[in-house]
């Protein structure tokens, strides 16, 4: 198999910039100033030293297109990555996102200067507040965790002017859930109670039963959940929930497999954020920017994020605080270059577009799942939505082939390995979601080097744990990583 | 728009023949009842979306969008916290490869070397500039990160207040004051005149200054770090790095944490957003920091030569220090943060390298020339008069002879973005001003202009 790094036989990464190039080259020419001068300020104000490195323009450009070349990228082949849902990005929303008439506003402008983003941006609102049957909605989030931070302030605030939030100071959150909904939990003030799943991977009914006892602020909740499967009493959940006085927050991440078919608003939830980077396919950029708008009920909208984007009897837009916000997330109005991306991408697909994505999504899960079944130990044996979840435990005997092996070796076969050890209830958990934009074929390639690579743990494990044997690089030793930090360059580090 | 039978949309490959071979093997006749686990009486609900465009009528309709928005961006003297700045050609082509773009987190390093080594590039620009020990891969912006610095300050002092020194930008304050919210920390402000070591007691986590502080003076650190230090605080400077290409490092000053905008060095101001949050510390910090890490090691193994034996270990990136994350750690992570500002951060890198020492210096002290000449002319017209309050570095304020509302409207019909009205603020001297910006990216030909305007807006005042 051939490598994607052509500068295989060097040790590329010990030389970064600072150690390339040489004095008195530089990449850019910069123009100095020819007007008249004033004194700078005093000396005890100014810097003496900047050490930065000195290229040539090509050099720097070789550089850094060396660095590309030693990415894998949704555009480099098939990112099965779970819960992340890493579709395809089209091209035309970058393009309309750069257009020099968005790109250029300054965010302090008048609003009467900033018009035409301001009416894409107030459109958008609507569109995800239809998506998601939840009328309200702040595009002020900057990603998803901040839109959880978003949300449950939104509840913290809602709760202390109900004179509740003394004895409100639990939040319940299942163990099947992203690491961010408790860390955000903590992050709003409250305490987190973990509730263990159902053998089916369900929430449990008797479990909340016994937790919502008045002390509880919000339980918050992934639909579907991230071992991909649909919450079949999510009703009777919120209903419960909302008896209790508490409130139902929807962590939106998997929104892709139930676009256009359930709306959360309907279910019962009463706030949830969205990941723009996943299910609206802005590119992810390896990690980041993306863009977690929070969508509420009219109970909580007075609380969303500044600012929100609102329209005026005469058709003028302003951007305006709520009456009773949280505050600002970002010193500006969002990620407007992410959230453009997002509108484009909904306007190119309608409800109909929209409505296929999720259908395909869950028919490729669907069908990967009945190619991989009997291949790979399946812990929820039954119909998924846009992701799978199957274990590597069946490969641990006789060869000790952990998940992490498995996973090193797809990127011998050119393919991205799923998410790997999450949810942390499954063991030896692979995740995988092979979104629409996989074309049959693509799936079917994916089964069949997963398949390649069960037979090779069995015949071969020596295999599998040396892998990966094609990438730039081999296993990277993550444990001297972390014991003895070296997190910038030095010059003695030549 | 799609052919019956064909595929979907432009981005979804199957088509009616695939879908029929699929649910042939699910045991399935109709895509629908892929999902009828879910409740019947809100399956498939109305929604009210436009219909889908082509891509050339997409192009088209976003376009007139862009096309309303005004045209003050050509000329602008606005800055307060974005400020345009000359972006090199380089940037914006590097950043734009695909590889970068579609790539997610880097979970897997073996196929993420791209991008993991150009976020410890980042790291190293990020910590050179201020003068910091160790440096996290980017955040939201500078003000999560201000924000996100406050309640690192209160875990490691165990303190539950945080004081802001005026003039601090106050979208900053405002966010500080969010995440404060959730963490039941109090915010106090500490008024510019004030002694700053009378006004920190016991219970002040931190102090924070904004570096050139928001009426555009160049703050002396020292005095500060060493009040902020006094009272046990940690002092946290948030930072334009432009500026400290100019000026002296927050770290030789003694700064604790050192956060920052990177979003006007990475492209356009884009109305504010996706921005780029600097977050730097002391190396004493490095286990209580927020966001992703990035260290340097070497392979397990060397890869073999041609004749089976291992070579020498290669070297190569990882995150790292993740038992401080949400996704190890969960309710007791250091912060929630997840998705970040990978691509906006690999941006301000390149631009930084191109630019490089001299040039970097270069652009800054063209900028604090540029603004001072602008500021002089402004001066020198009739009924306008610039402050003087102290060094400045881009922006200055300007008293001139209508009121501040007044002359943004009265520039805007001009075609000229004028200065942000700052009377509403406590400082006497932001009094009936505007604070005017001028960059190194403000041709001189743009002064000319302003100048003339603010001759014929004086002359009818």
């Amino acid at each position: 198999m051939s490598t994607i790094d052509p500068l295989r036989d060097e040790d590329f990464g010990a030389r970064l910039t600072f150690d390339r190039g040489a004095p008195g080259r530089f990449a850019v020419a910069v123009a100095g100033w020819d007007g008249p001068v004033v004194p700078e300020p005093p000396a005890g104000l100014l810097r003496e030293t900047l050490a930065l490195p000195e290229l040539s323009q090509g050099e720097l450009v070789r550089y850094y297109t060396a660095l590309s070349r030693r990415n894998f990228g949704v555009d480099s082949g098939t990112y099965p990555l779970g819960s992340c849902t890493m579709k395809y990005n089209p091209k035309v929303d970058d393009l309309v996102a750069g257009l020099p008439g968005f790109a250029e506003t300054h965010p302090l402008a008048p609003v009467e200067e900033i018009q035409g983003t301001l009416r894409l941006l107030h459109e958008l609102q609507g569109y995800l507040a239809e998506i998601t049957g939840l009328p309200f909605v702040s595009l002020a989030p900057a990603a998803g965790a901040q839109g959880e931070l978003a949300g449950m302030l939104m509840v913290k605030r809602l709760l202390e002017r109900r004179g509740e939030l003394d004895r409100r100071r639990r939040v319940l959150v299942p163990d099947s859930a992203h690491g961010t909904n408790p860390a955000t939990a903590t992050m709003a003030g409250f305490a987190v109670t973990e509730l263990p799943s159902g053998a089916d991977g369900a929430i449990d009914p008797a479990v909340l039963e016994r937790e919502l006892d008045g002390t509880v602020a919000a339980l918050m909740v992934t639909l579907p959940s991230t071992l991909g499967l649909w919450e079949p009493a999510i009703e009777e959940i919120a209903a419960r929930v909302h008896r209790d006085g508490a409130f139902l927050y929807g962590d939106g991440a998997n929104l892709n497999a139930i676009l256009g078919r359930a709306r959360f608003g309907d279910l019962g939830f009463d706030v949830v954020h969205l990941n723009l980077h996943k299910t609206f396919s802005t590119p992810h950029g390896g990690g980041g920017p993306g863009a977690g708008p929070v969508c509420c009920t009219a109970e909580l909208a007075d609380y969303l994020p500044a600012p929100v984007v609102v329209e005026a009897g005469d058709g003028s837009l302003d951007l305006v605080r709520p009456s009773d916000t949280i505050g600002r997330l970002q010193q500006f109005h969002g990620s407007a270059g992410v959230l453009i991306r997002a509108y484009a991408y909904i306007r190119s697909l309608g409800l109909a577009g929209l409505r296929a994505t999720s259908a395909n999504a869950v028919l490729n899960a669907n069908y990967l799942r009945t190619l991989l079944e009997g291949h790979y130990a399946l812990p929820y044996p039954r119909r998924v939505m846009h992701e799978v979840v199957f274990s590597g435990s069946r490969q641990r005997n006789p060869g000790d082939v952990r998940t992490y092996d498995i996973a090193k070796r797809l990127i011998d076969y050119g393919i991205h390995p799923p998410t790997v050890y999450f949810p942390l209830i499954v063991d030896e958990a692979l995740m995988i979601e092979p979104t629409e934009t996989e074309s049959r074929e693509a799936v079917e390639a994916f089964a069949r080097a997963m398949i390649a690579i069960a037979d090779e743990a069995a015949r071969d494990p020596e295999l599998l744990h040396g892998a990966p044997h094609n990438a730039p690089i081999g296993r990277l030793d993550e444990a001297n990583a972390a014991r003895r930090p070296e997190l910038r360059w030095r010059p003695q580090s030549i | 728009m799609p052919d019956p039978g064909g595929a979907p949309t432009p981005y979804i490959p199957n088509t009616d023949a695939d879908r029929a071979a699929m649910l042939a093997r699910l045991e399935l006749t109709d895509l629908d009842t892929l999902f009828d686990e879910l409740p019947l009486a809100h399956r498939d609900p109305a929604i009210a979306l436009p219909e889908a465009l082509a891509e050339a009528d997409l192009i088209r309709l976003l376009r007139d969008r862009a096309a309303e928005n005004g045209s003050g961006g050509r000329l602008s003297f606005l800055g307060a916290g974005a400020y345009r700045r000359a972006i090199p050609a380089v940037t914006g082509q590097l950043t734009s490869r695909s590889e970068f773009v579609t790539s997610y987190t880097p979970y897997q390093p073996e196929v993420s070397q791209g991008t993991l080594q150009a976020a410890f590039e980042y790291q190293s620009v990020v910590c050179e500039l201020t003068g910091m020990d160790v440096s996290n891969t980017g955040m939201y912006d500078g003000a999560s990160a201000t924000a996100e610095a406050c309640m690192l300050a209160a875990r490691a002092t165990r303190r539950s207040a945080v004081a802001l020194l005026e003039p601090i930008d106050p979208r900053v304050a405002d966010v500080v004051r969010t995440y404060a919210y959730g963490a039941n920390i109090r915010v106090d402000t500490i008024p510019a005149d004030a002694d700053v070591a009378g006004a920190l007691g016991d219970e002040h986590a931190a102090l924070v200054a904004q570096q050139p502080d928001f009426l555009g003076g160049i703050r002396d650190l020292a005095p500060l770090t060493e009040a902020a230090h006094a009272a046990g605080a940690l002092c946290v400077v948030a930072a334009d790095p432009f500026a400290l290409a100019m000026l002296r490092s927050p770290g030789d000053a003694g700064a604790d944490i050192v956060t920052g905008e990177g979003r006007d060095l990475a492209g356009p101001p884009g109305l504010g957003g996706p921005s780029l949050g600097l977050f730097a510390a002391r190396e004493p910090l490095l286990r209580q920091m927020p966001g992703r890490i990035v260290g340097r090691t070497r392979e397990l193994h060397g890869p073999p030569g041609d004749d089976g034996t291992p070579g020498a270990p290669r070297t190569g990136y990882v995150l790292t220090l993740q038992a401080r994350e949400q996704f190890i750690r969960r309710e007791r992570a250091t912060s929630n943060f997840s998705t970040g500002q990978s691509l906006i951060a690999l941006a301000f890198t390149i631009t930084v390298q191109a630019l490089g020492p001299a040039g970097m210096r270069r652009s800054a002290e063209r900028c604090y020339q540029a603004a001072h000449a602008a500021a002089a002319r402004i001066d020198a017209l009739d009924g306008y008069a610039v402050l003087d309050h102290g060094p400045w570095f881009q922006e200055f304020l300007v008293h001139a002879p209508l009121p501040p509302a007044a002359l943004t409207r009265a520039l805007a019909e001009r075609g000229i973005e004028g200065g942000l009205d700052v009377s509403a603020r406590a400082e006497p001297e932001a009094r009936d001003a505007s604070l005017f910006c001028v960059t190194e990216a403000t041709h001189v030909r743009d002064v000319d202009a302003l100048i003339a305007a603010l001759i014929e807006i004086g002359a009818t005042a």
